[in-house]
């Protein structure tokens, strides 16, 4: 396969990571606000592990991203 | 008749419009330019634009606890408020997570994490370089953690500190395929805190870029859509800012903390 075309294949699969990390914040925020529901008063101690939670998982879809920049750089 | 002339200066105009039109090059503002070349010995010490900023950066964060303590009162006035929020802040999660031994790191962690975080800050207004989005900068600080968390290891334990890559409770059978694991995830440790870090600001910014791209270009008919998700990125930008040097601190805590107290 030409090196081109297969570099911008690469980077496409490379995206697919944001997937994970969408069920990962979806189930995260799903579960605190659960959390909330049940004991409104724990929010405020809660809310800060939530955020952190959050800034882990984006930082698992943006290594995908850290991917797409190598493989743009060898094709 | 002969309509050629129609297809003439169409293909001449599409062809203008394909050689003048503006490319978008979302990468363009984290290309480091060498303003002064200096190699002693071969050594690249070149003062370049993510230099100048990094200088800039130590000097805002400077100039602010310089001009906030200026003439402390005990009821603290704005600029005071801030500088002592900050310290507080601080001062919490190091007590929070590493508990009255961690105070002797104090100087360390609070330059560190204002460093990020102003890093992360003035990468926003336009024009400027932001110095976190090189993988080399979040890499050197990670590196430079990483080591000090096995040099205080190896001080407060000495050759114990290797019992850190067993878990406690563990059947020995299982210990050939756990210590491998454990010394795995104690090395990812560095690259997993400069790539986050990185990552996000790289990200964030390459985003900006796009939907100012499509600001300027677009027609004023549907140019207000990125306009106002450029306004609501940035606002964004500085939220992920704060929590990216937030995380990046309490990581460096906890590691410091694994180091001092073990499992």
């Amino acid at each position: 396969m030409e090196s081109l075309p297969a570099s911008f294949i690469g980077m496409g699969l490379a995206a697919t990571g944001l997937g994970g990390a969408g069920i990962g914040l979806g189930y995260m925020f799903g579960k605190a606000i659960e959390a909330f529901a049940r004991q409104p008063s724990a929010e405020g101690q809660l809310s800060k592990y939530v955020w952190i939670g959050a800034a882990f998982v984006e930082a698992i879809a943006l290594y995908g991203l850290v991917l797409a920049f190598i493989i743009m750089g060898k094709g | 008749m002969n309509f050629s002339f129609v297809a003439e200066a169409y293909a001449e105009t599409a062809q203008t419009v394909a050689t003048t039109a503006p490319k978008m090059d979302p990468l363009h503002h984290f290309q480091v330019i060498n303003y002064l070349k200096i190699t002693p010995f071969g050594f690249d010490m070149s003062i370049s634009n993510s230099v100048l900023w990094m200088w800039i950066v130590v000097g805002v964060v400077y100039g602010l606890f310089r001009l906030a303590m200026r003439n402390p009162t005990l009821v603290p006035g704005r600029l005071q408020s801030v500088a002592e929020a900050g310290y507080l802040f601080v001062q919490g999660m190091i007590h929070d997570i590493i508990g009255p031994s961690g105070k002797k790191f104090f100087p360390a962690i609070f330059t560190l994490f204002f460093f990020v975080l102003f890093s992360n800050w003035t990468g926003l207004i336009p024009g400027s370089f932001t110095v976190t989005s090189q993988l080399i900068v979040t890499g050197t600080l990670a590196l430079i953690i990483f080591a000090l968390s096995i040099v205080l290891g190896a001080y407060h334990h000495g050759w114990k500190f290797l019992g850190f890559f067993v878990p406690h409770g563990l059947p020995p059978a299982l210990l050939p395929l756990m210590v491998p694991i454990e010394i795995i995830s104690f090395l990812a440790r560095p690259v997993s805190l400069s790539v986050r870090l990185f990552a996000n600001m790289t990200a964030g910014h390459t985003v900006l870029g796009v939907l100012f791209f499509f600001t300027a270009t677009l027609t004023w008919a549907v140019a207000w859509l990125p306009f106002g998700f450029t306004v609501v990125f940035t606002a964004m930008e500085i939220f992920i800012g704060f929590i990216q040097a937030y995380i990046f601190t309490i990581l460096t805590c906890v590691y410091i903390n694994d180091s001092i107290h073990m499992h």
